[in-house]
């Protein structure tokens, strides 16, 4: 039975923890994550969980102490955001490359310079390629279910790798909402017990993690990297749809079409700013105009397929992104709708908006703005990274 | 070396074999090659206890040979050495 609760994006990843009471949690705090973790340690305190809470001085060592009880065959959950993040940059690669299946999350958050802690995704957005399963959340609600998915996604012998959950530092990391929350048996069931193949504390079977593999295997490794990464496609696309059917929570998938069939233009957007978007879309479809909305759920492995039949048939598409990859052409995420798109039967014009960096607002009135531009272009779009909502264009 | 392909090898880089290392022949970075002069050695034994990869073989008390496969030529044995015993010869230059 769900029970309704009030909680912020923190306090659901820290509720979601406490249910999945996993074998070890290693974190240093860091704004906007650190609720999160008190909140954690206030049941760790109360012995509301049997988890081994290891307080490191450093997101380096954070990362590295969840490693080394990962490699012990333990359930492994931490969170960080921003330079936390990128401090981590060394061992998160590691994670991956162990198969060590830890559950991270990360209230996305600028990194600096120059200094601030309000959202956007550059932090996660530079681990793209740190071979992590990356989810992007855009409520309460959805951190709160994606923690058990991410459990399951990432434990799953066919993937075998970690997973980042994320969400909008201070959007959702602090702002309260309902969730409708499992119980702690529903939870147990569905995230079952972590059985891995081998661990460090095996005696019977010992095995050596993390020796120097050169160039005689180390491409072999990364090659499993990349099968590892093309199964948790069809694995994270069956563990979410299914989640509704064994839990009774809300249907979740990959990708998350808004009024797409019948749009002529569509936003892309990952996170928050989705949940604004589908406001718009009311909005606007109540006047009888023609928009919609893809909100991307999974950007690591990116669903190319998924967002290539998503978009099918839309004219024109500007995709949101919340961080900028310098000296490339438009952001991350228009990077990879751009390239999904590049063998669609039917391309349409696509254009990018940076928005957002720092923690900037983006408003209902300025997502009209992008639909607005789209529908009143007198001919296809295309080619043009503008920045929204930066003074002076 | 038998070298296998990204299906045939445990994820994660994992060794799933305890106490491989003697399977790695370190003896493959030397450059320089200690020789043994059998004729000058006394069997003194500083090389033995001097050597930091154990490649001095010993039997009966006796100073025998290096083990290539692991000694990596570093010299110590031949500075250690009062008598003269081991000389350095570059590598490939030998019979």
């Amino acid at each position: 039975m769900a029970k309704p609760m009030a909680l912020s994006g923190n306090f659901a990843a820290a509720y979601a923890t406490k249910q999945i009471n996993p074998h070890v949690v290693a974190a240093y705090p860091i704004t906007p994550q650190t609720l999160m973790m008190e909140k954690f340690s206030e049941y760790v305190a109360n012995g509301e969980v049997d988890t081994e809470l290891v307080c490191v001085e450093s997101e380096h060592s954070a990362m590295s102490a969840c490693i080394g009880a990962a490699a012990a065959g333990g359930r492994v959950i931490t969170s960080t955001a921003a330079n936390g993040l990128a401090l981590m940059f060394e061992v998160v690669y590691i994670a991956a490359s162990l198969r060590l299946p830890i559950t991270m999350c990360v209230m996305n958050r600028a990194l600096s310079g120059p200094i601030n802690i309000h959202g956007d995704h550059s932090d996660s957005m530079g681990t793209r390629d740190s071979g992590w399963i990356q989810i992007f959340n855009e409520n309460a609600q959805e951190v709160y279910d994606t923690m058990f998915q991410a459990v399951r996604i990432g434990e799953h012998k066919d993937v075998m790798l970690p997973v980042m959950v994320n969400f909008d530092g201070f959007i959702t990391s602090h702002k309260f909402e309902r969730v409708d929350t499992l119980d702690d048996a529903a939870v147990r069931d569905y995230v079952g017990t972590y059985t891995p193949e081998h661990s460090l504390l095996d005696t019977e079977d010992p095995v050596t993690y993390g020796p120097l593999d050169l160039f005689d295997y180390y491409f072999e490794h990364k090659r499993q990297q990349v099968d590892a990464m093309r199964n948790a496609l069809p694995v994270a696309r069956e563990v979410l749809t299914s989640y509704a059917r064994e839990t009774g929570q809300n249907e979740y998938d990959i990708i998350e079409a808004y009024h797409l069939d019948d749009a002529d233009v569509a936003i892309v957007a990952l996170s928050s700013t989705a949940g604004t978007a589908k406001f718009v879309v009311d909005r606007m479809r109540a006047e009888g105009k023609k928009v919609g909305l893809l909100k991307i759920r999974l950007f690591r492995p990116f669903p190319v397929e998924a967002v290539r039949e998503a978009l099918a048939g839309v004219k024109q598409v500007a995709v949101l992104d919340r961080s900028d990859s310098f000296g490339a052409y438009g952001g991350p995420v228009f990077a990879e709708v751009r390239n999904a798109l590049y063998d669609a039967e039917s391309r349409p014009g696509i254009v990018d908006y940076i928005y957002g960096l720092g923690g900037r607002d983006i408003n209902a009135v300025d997502i009209e703005g992008v639909y607005n531009r789209m529908l009143s272009a007198s001919g296809r779009m295309a080619g043009d990274v503008q920045y929204l909502g930066v003074r002076g264009d | 070396m038998n070298e296998k392909t990204w299906k045939e090898i445990p994820i994660g880089g994992l060794i799933l074999d305890a106490g491989n290392a003697a399977e790695y022949h370190t003896g493959d970075w030397r450059t320089e090659r200690p020789v043994h002069i059998l004729d000058k050695c006394k069997h003194c034994m500083f090389c033995w206890i001097c050597c930091p990869d154990s490649a001095v073989i010993v039997k009966d008390k006796k100073m025998v040979g290096i083990d290539y496969d692991y000694c990596k030529g570093c010299g110590i044995c031949k500075d250690v050495c009062p008598f003269d015993a081991i000389e350095m010869t570059i590598e490939g230059t030998e019979d």
